[in-house]
């Protein structure tokens, strides 16, 4: 069991900062995402992309955005549950709360607080009428245990960074490698382009554009695809294989924090904006784009606010008898959990002669 | 003048006939969030950057429409459902020459 003073769940810009707020606080975090690295969309969908209104950064990328946030908190040491999905909750008696991920990680907090976006991201599956009948049976989503795939024939399907990046890697180790692509042209690294180029022009890939996977086959498990070629008036071939993996990319979908017992509305979930952005649930809150009331905007910035005030409550429901005032970071500086500090330099007072 | 008429079908099949500003700065995406006719959270998730799909419609009427970015084919490319006429509603800009533009919402996915 993991345990912690604020869960989070959901590892986006506003996840992150609440966790240096926390942190000022003297209040541990912990955070859990179904992505395998931090940063929510700004990380997966965007990372090149500038993004213009953060307050004090003129253009900042969202991926270096993300990479001065982990650096921001990395004084206050915070937990990851990276590459999993929050699942469950419970109320144990004495009002703390478990959270258990889908692989059966599980977290206790007194507070929660739901920084999840839009939600976790799922894999966009194709329509093919088959395909659940071969998930995990030849048919994967996602690659998890690259080795699976050593000495094994492998049809990757997809035109993106992913496609490409996986192609690139299991070139080597598949027995053989296909990837289908609707298109001629990919979009993704430029290098990543050209090293799959190379690939090809070395035998080592097979590379069939414009062409899609248009139905499995196989028993019990999956044995081959078809692949019909868009250039050739449809032509059909039939690959045998043991894996066939799409690629195309993810979509957010609320999942399974809808079933909470949250007052949900327009897919986001109702929080009260005139305190502290606490959910119907006392010691649940919802903040960044999870969240709606009156007047809502999905900006980081406001994120960053409501993960601001979230972490003021959560202290005094934490700490329901002791006094406080907000400290400012110029007066208080910042005392990481790990031992470093960091202040504003003393003021030099000295006689000018 | 500088608002035009759109009709758009939503995913269940209703058409709404929508006046749509030509002087905000607005794509076809947007349009839709602004009169509701999508919920929410299941278009613009990538908030217009032609990198979800989630926008997707199919262009009814033989407007001509701006040709397709690198970045809007390449989406297509991986999106499901897409037909002939498919588009990336956040990369239609609206403008006067749109003006009775029949569109539908392809179905989420």
């Amino acid at each position: 069991m993991i345990k912690t003073d604020i869960l989070i769940i959901g590892a986006g810009p506003t996840g992150l900062f609440a966790v240096f707020e926390a942190g000022l606080l003297q209040l541990k975090c912990h955070l859990i995402d179904a992505l395998p690295q931090p940063g929510g969309q700004c990380a997966e969908i965007y990372p090149k992309k500038p993004i213009y209104d953060i307050p004090g950064f003129p253009e900042i990328l969202a991926g270096d955005l993300v990479t001065n946030l982990m650096e921001q908190i990395k004084p206050f040491q915070p937990g990851f549950t990276l590459g999993e999905r929050a699942e469950t909750i419970e109320k144990l008696e004495d009002g703390q709360f478990v959270v258990t991920t889908n692989r059966g990680t599980r977290h206790q907090a007194p507070v929660i607080a739901i920084a999840g976006g839009l939600g976790s991201f799922e894999p966009r599956k194709p329509l093919l009428k088959n395909l659940p009948q071969y998930e995990d049976q030849g048919v994967a989503y996602m690659i998890k245990d690259p080795e699976v795939y050593r000495d094994k024939k492998v049809v990757i399907a997809g035109g993106g960074d992913s496609a490409l990046d996986w192609t690139i890697y299991l070139a080597d180790m598949a027995a053989e490698l296909t990837l289908v692509h609707r298109r001629n042209e990919f979009r993704g690294a430029l290098d990543s382009v050209e090293k799959v180029q190379q690939l090809k022009d070395q035998g080592k890939i097979r590379l069939i554009t414009p062409a899609e996977v248009t139905d499995l086959k196989g028993k019990d498990k999956l044995e081959s695809v078809v692949v019909t070629k868009t250039s050739e008036d449809g032509k059909e071939i039939e690959l045998h294989t043991d894996y066939f993996i799409p690629l195309f990319g993810l979509s957010p979908k609320l999942g399974p924090i809808a079933d909470w017992g949250l007052e949900i509305e327009k897919n986001a979930i109702k929080v009260d904006n005139t305190l502290d952005y606490q959910t119907n649930i006392p010691g649940i809150y919802a903040i960044g784009d999870v969240n709606t009331y009156p007047g809502k905007l999905k900006l980081i910035l406001c994120g960053f606010h409501e993960a601001t005030l979230m972490c003021q409550s959560a202290y005094r429901r934490i700490h329901p008898d002791k006094r406080y005032v907000m400290k400012y970071t110029t007066v208080g500086g910042i005392h990481g959990f790990d031992g470093s500090k960091k202040e504003a330099p003393k003021a030099v007072v000295k006689a000018i002669e | 003048m500088t608002d035009i008429k759109i009709k758009i079908t939503d995913r269940e099949g209703v058409l709404h006939e929508v006046d749509a500003p030509t002087d905000m700065n607005m794509n076809l995406m947007e349009l839709v969030r602004s009169y509701e006719l999508a919920p929410e959270g299941t278009i613009g998730v990538c908030g217009g950057m032609a990198m979800c799909a989630s926008c997707q419609c199919y262009v009814k009427s033989d407007h001509d429409l701006p040709e397709k970015s690198d970045d809007e084919e390449a989406m297509l490319a991986e999106a499901f459902y897409v037909e002939d006429n498919s588009r990336l509603g956040c990369q239609i800009h609206l403008t006067e020459e749109l003006h009775g533009l029949e569109v539908e919402l392809a179905p989420e996915s």
